[in-house]
């Protein structure tokens, strides 16, 4: 590890950090439906689709209803980017002829990116229709990330709300999620990264003839408008297969920065709306620390474990870190961080192959993703996921203190107790139960790059990337239809099986009258509680992924210790 | 001395029970092996499985002559341990409430009642009385039935349900009118109207809560219950991915080792003492004779933010005493001791005898009144007095009352006496104003008096988060002064029935849980509206139904205690839960390790507590998983240690025991076991 390396991460977390209270307070202000900067512009276009969607703004939702929505909502963008994956080949903006999308992978693609997963069994520049890229997939970076926040909003106003029957209205929430916060910012960096050298046309790709004499073809087409919603909504889908490890999509450090906070910077921020809004900012730097300190423990793991390389290649005279799968322009460092934060969050966007890292270095990605993504986050789905989380940590410590346990003010009782077990449960169950199918039946096993735990690794990878919706991949892997059909399904369940759950929470929480903090009351913004928090995450999230990444990464990272490869 | 001969007397009875409870209890355990017993708890009924599929495993190898036939016994024979421990448990909670019930069941012996029938009495079975009937009890004779006494008084021995020996007066009128079924008369004969009929007696209530039998989970306890079972299925998804996991790894493991971690992940140290720890909670609450109506009102006085405390006999001693007759400008000293004298001749208060001898000792001596009405203290008028034959009307009560009272016969409301009144209050006693007809007589002069240590127990409850309310009948100033002289947080005075709801109303609505006593007919609306109301026996029966707990011994400081063992209970679920969770890290490390030791040797690295054996490591980790259990049988019963102090220090004191102490022990508790089984040679 080198002073630079961690100075990178360090600047980064600080600019992060000092973002964190402005977007904070603009949500909560764009939310609550006051007036901002962006306003005068902005309103009448707000009102103007509420008037075309036959929305009444201030009508407002049950949970029941609220998830009604985000349910019918997610069909119908589901149902309508497979048909568009179908027909693209008849399809305008189509200068490179591609054909219709398989329908196993058009099941799998028009699945990820409503689930804002943007798991990638295709390669973007070779199959994608600029028509798809745009109206499709873009279409979807915006909405799945919008729904991802109004859930959240719905989430915290179930916790502040006191005797509530309603959570907020969908059409609202996503309305202006995507118009006041995720366009704009979108628009802004969109433009730098044109100016930083990112393609953004309708042109057939470029044949060229290189100095070495060969022909190659130079991928063009709208990639800089897609870029920052790709980073600003955790999507992580690569216009290119190569995702932002090729320098069209992230051509030096300092896109490769721009990059890394705007995939931080909504889940940060929405901490300090959750404080915000239960008028207790402390609540929200709670949860913010308790996520610093998962991010800067991934990180050190990390860079430490590809800083220090690869014994095997070591032996073969070549030192230094592990460079395999890396740009050289990045290095270990910025490629250790932006696999960190990648998988805290539900990105999944990648600048290195995550397949080539240490054992150890693979490990930290796998297990962010198989606590559900909860450090910052995919945007809102980090924080009510850490939610639950609060939720559980109030319910088995807060006992401790001799009353029925309180979450500001709310008793966390039956029901409660309830929504949050059935949303710890998904994930468990849909990473692990199709890795075993995957693990013993020859459609699992044919397409796997490797053999050994770092095969087993590739497969547990797959699951546990698309139930959290995070869409990075362990690239050795390759799609077949059992892959295509099944992580479909992990992906559509790893999303809306939480977020009903997550919803039956709010909606439970939302209709308790708080009862009065006193010295006798567990405070959930305490040093202590951030360390229970972590405790429980770590206990109730982490352990139970132990024996399979036993047998895959940890296994693997001690027989490179002995020199065994497979 | 009285309790202290009750303590005395339970010490003795433990003794006695210890030994019959524990056998009772060892038996039961067996018998609740019952799948339709164990299907209530999914986390022992998963352990149970466990146990039965590993037996069944033994008995093929044993069939086979299989070489792993030992370990495998071993296996099955510890997890039938970790049930049998649970259940253990669950029998040494129950055999307490059951050894009382057995107790109260012989004194609800069929008795012959006396019923009066149109005017003469008839001899009847008891089970036969109706609600209504109106039965004679005399001296020697057991009570019937739950009733109130129509007439008469008498001494009644109700250590059958009290265990306090010494007799009570139970008489007609007043809140000291309600009789238990199932206690004996000793002295005098009084008329009983029954309340209840036969099989919903207080008794048979008293028998079906001790024994258990109506005993349902608590709201808390379903909840955890729920994060038990979701937990059990994580960890049953974790393990059972693991057989395909080690196909593929090439390290195939025996369904028999998968149990083992199975079992060892699940969260059996709280699943199998969850009831045990709820059962002994409601225990701990009876052995300090309070009988609570459901395990909901135990877990509500744990959520207590405010206590309403009556002034008398909670805070002070009952009695007060008059000191002083201060007679109004123009009133001869001996005509206010003559009228203080008469209002209270037939007043049978405290108070009221108090005055009786105080005039007494000022001379008086005067023959009953004949023809004169006694007019009763209420809590409505405030005030009591007689109506004389001539028609005189004497009135003695609180200040405002009595000058209302005066200024309605267009009286003279006498302001110098104001002072006195003052004065008295703001000394912390009760000024009583006298008058007779129109006019002010003077001052009667009340003094309250504290009871010994309240000051300390209300510091206490400060620091348990509690905020304490006094609740009196007394003048605002007087209750100011003695509210600062206890060192209660807050005052109600001049308390009405109604004002006592609205207070507690008003703290409900601000989202406090509130807690009261009571005795009276008049607090039975207040005795319901709280959420933790505690009934005095001694009270009427319309308090007792509203209430959710009855105090056997009636004393209103018993409260204090019951909070604190909702505390406590709720404290020691989470301790065990935060401690059972913790357990886990330490039986990955001893159990992983040993199960892919032959596939992948490097895996030994994360053997850290060098374990000697794979078999030694999964055989250890499940004997700590059974032995955890019954060590901790005793901090279920007893409930952790309380200390009442803020939540933040109680939180970290428990958190650095229990969840600290529940990462380190278990790797120690089985490297031990480990070295244990090395040098015996065992596995």
């Amino acid at each position: 590890m080198t002073l630079t390396g961690w100075l990178q991460a360090l600047a980064f977390f600080a600019i992060v950090l000092a973002l964190t209270k402005p977007l904070g307070l603009y949500m909560a202000a764009v939310f609550a439906g006051q007036r901002t900067w962006l306003s005068p512009v902005l309103v009448p276009v707000e009102r103007l689709i509420y008037r075309l969607g036959g929305v009444r703004e201030d009508e407002e939702m049950s949970w029941r209803v609220y998830a009604i929505c985000v349910l019918v909502f997610s069909l119908v963008g589901l149902a309508y980017l497979f048909v568009l994956l179908r027909t693209q080949k008849w399809l305008p903006l189509n200068p490179q002829h591609f054909d219709n999308l398989a329908p196993d992978l058009a099941w799998n693609t028009a699945v990820s990116f409503t689930t804002n997963t943007n798991w990638q069994f295709y390669a973007g520049e070779s199959t994608m229709s600029y028509l798809s890229q745009m109206a499709g997939l873009t279409w979807h970076n915006f909405v799945s990330a919008g729904a991802g926040i109004a859930i959240a909003l719905a989430v915290i106003r179930g916790i502040v709300r006191s005797s509530a029957q309603t959570l907020g209205n969908f059409w609202v929430d996503l309305t202006r999620a995507c118009l006041y916060l995720l366009l704009p910012v979108s628009m802004a960096f969109g433009l730098i990264f044109v100016w930083q050298g990112m393609p953004q046309n309708f042109n057939p790709y470029r044949d060229v003839t290189t100095l070495g004499g060969v022909t190659q073809a130079i991928t063009g087409g709208p990639m800089a408008s897609q870029e920052a919603i790709k980073e600003f909504g955790t999507n992580g889908g690569g216009f290119v297969n190569a995702n932002s490890s090729s320098p069209n999509e992230n051509p030096n450090p300092f896109s490769d920065f721009l990059e890394l906070i705007l995939i931080f910077a909504i889940g940060a921020g929405l901490t300090y709306t959750y404080g915000r809004m239960a008028n207790d900012t402390r609540q929200g730097w709670a949860i913010f620390t308790a996520m610093a300190l998962l991010f800067f423990a991934g990180f050190a793991c990390t860079y430490a474990s590809e800083a220090a390389g690869n014994p095997l290649v070591h032996r073969l005279g070549v030192l230094g870190p592990n460079l395999e799968g890396k740009e050289v322009r990045f290095g270990a460092a910025a490629s250790a961080l932006f696999a960190t934060v990648t998988t805290d969050t539900s990105c999944g966007a990648v600048n290195a192959m995550h397949d080539s890292f240490t054992a150890l270095g693979g490990l930290v990605p796998l297990v962010n993703m198989q606590l559900g993504e909860i450090v910052f986050g995919g945007v809102g789905s980090g924080l009510y996921g850490m939610l639950v989380f609060v939720v559980l940590t109030v319910f088995i410590a807060g006992l401790m203190v001799g009353r029925t346990p309180e979450l500001l003010g709310k008793k966390i009782e039956r029901r409660e107790v309830q929504f949050a077990i059935l949303a710890i449960l998904v994930t468990p169950v849909l990473v692990l139960v199709p890795t075993a199918v995957a693990a013993i039946t020859p459609m699992g096993l044919a397409t796997l790059g490797n053999a050994g735990p770092h095969g087993f690794s590739e497969m547990l990878y797959a699951f546990s990337s698309t139930n959290a919706n995070n869409g990075s991949a362990f690239a050795g892997l390759g799609p077949n239809r059992f892959y295509n059909l099944v992580t479909g399904v992990t992906m559509l369940f790893g999303r809306f099986a939480v977020i009903v759950p997550v919803l039956a929470l709010a909606g439970s929480l939302a209709q308790k009258r708080p009862v009065a903090p006193g010295v006798g009351s567990f405070s959930t913004n305490s040093g202590i509680f951030v360390a229970l928090l972590l405790g429980t995450i770590l206990i109730v999230g982490a352990l139970t992924f132990l024996p399979a990444d036993a047998l895959g990464p940890i296994v693997e990272h001690l027989l490179v210790l002995q020199g065994k490869t497979f | 001395m009285l309790s202290q001969r009750r303590l005395a007397r339970r010490a003795q009875a433990r003794e006695l029970f210890d030994r019959a409870i524990v056998q009772r209890a060892i038996r039961d355990s067996f018998t609740k092996l019952d799948p339709r017993w164990m299907m209530r708890n999914p986390v022992m009924f998963i352990v149970e499985v466990g146990a039965l599929v590993t037996s069944l495993f033994f008995a093929r190898d044993l069939v086979l002559h299989a070489p792993q036939r030992g370990f495998d016994l071993a296996i099955a024979a510890w997890l039938w341990f970790t049930v049998l421990f649970a259940n253990f448990a669950e029998a040494v909670a129950e055999g307490r409430g059951k050894a009382q019930a057995e107790f109260l069941r012989r004194s609800k012996s069929d008795t012959l009642a006396k019923r009066w029938s149109n005017g003469i009495v008839e001899s009847v079975a008891s089970t036969q009385l109706r609600k209504g009937d109106v039965v004679r009890v005399e001296a020697g004779d057991v009570i019937p039935g739950d009733g109130e006494v129509v007439s008469g008084a008498a001494m009644v021995d109700e250590s059958a349900i009290t265990g306090e020996s010494a007799p009570v007066v139970r008489e007609a009128g007043g809140d000291r009118s309600a009789v238990t079924g199932g206690t004996r008369v000793l002295s005098d004969t009084i008329d009983v109207k029954i309340t209840a009929n036969p099989g919903e007696t207080f008794l048979d209530r008293m028998i079906g809560l001790v024994e258990g039998a109506q005993r349902q989970k608590t709201p808390n306890e379903i909840a955890l219950s729920i994060l038990l079972s979701g937990l059990t299925i994580v960890f049953l998804v974790a393990v059972a991915t693991l057989l395909p996991y080690s196909l593929y790894a090439g390290a195939r493991q025996t369904l028999t080792v998968l149990i083992a971690l199975l079992v060892c992940l699940i969260p059996t140290t709280i699943g199998g003492l969850l009831s045990a720890i709820g059962i002994a909670g409601m225990d701990r609450v009876m052995q300090r004779n309070v009988l609570a109506m459901s395990g909901r009102a135990v877990e509500a006085a744990g959520d207590v933010d405010t206590l309403l405390l009556d002034k008398t006999g909670t805070i002070t001693l009952g009695n007060r005493r008059a000191t002083e007759f201060i007679a109004a400008p123009g009133v001869a000293a001996d005509e206010v001791a003559r009228a203080a004298y008469l209002s209270s001749l037939a007043d049978e208060t405290p108070e009221g005898r108090s005055i009786v001898l105080l005039a007494r000792d000022a001379g008086i001596a005067l023959d009953e009144p004949t023809d004169a009405s006694f007019v009763p203290f209420s809590a409505y008028t405030r005030m009591s007095g007689v109506d004389l034959a001539d028609g005189t009307l004497i009135r003695k009560g609180a200040p405002d009352a009595v000058l209302a009272w005066v200024r309605e016969r267009d009286g003279d409301p006498s302001p110098e006496l104001a002072a006195h009144v003052e004065r008295i209050a703001r000394a912390g006693g009760t000024p009583l104003l006298l008058a007779r007809e129109g006019r002010v007589l003077g001052v009667i002069y009340l003094k309250d008096i504290l009871k010994p240590n309240m000051r300390e127990r209300f510091a206490r409850l400060r620091a348990m988060g509690i905020r304490t309310v006094m609740i009196t009948g007394d003048n605002p100033l007087t209750a100011a002064a003695i509210a600062s002289e206890a060192g209660v947080d807050d005052f109600l005075a001049e308390a009405t029935p109604e004002a006592k709801m609205n207070l507690i109303k008003r703290e409900q609505s601000s989202g406090r849980l509130v807690a009261m006593t009571g005795d009276g007919t008049n607090d039975a609306p207040a005795l319901a509206q709280a959420d933790v109301g505690v009934a005095m026996n001694s009270g009427t029966q319309a308090a007792k139904e509203a209430a959710n707990m009855v105090d056997l011994d009636s004393d209103p400081t018993k409260l204090i205690e019951v909070v604190e063992i909702g505390k406590q209970l709720l404290m020691t679920r989470g301790a065990l839960t935060t401690f059972s969770i913790a357990n886990d890290v330490a039986k990955y490390f001893a159990i992983l390790p040993a199960m892919f030791a032959a596939a992948y040797p490097a895996m030994g690295v994360l053997n850290i507590m060098h374990l000697a054996t794979p078999q030694s490591a999964i055989l250890s980790a499940v004997i700590f998983n059974a032995l955890v259990i019954i060590a901790l049988v005793p901090l279920a019963l007893r409930g952790v240690k309380y200390e009442p102090r803020g939540a933040n220090v109680v939180l970290r004191t428990n958190v650095l025991i229990y969840g600290l102490g529940g990462l380190i022990v278990p790797f120690i508790g089985i490297k031990l076991i480990d070295l244990l089984l090395s040098a015996f040679h065992l596995t």
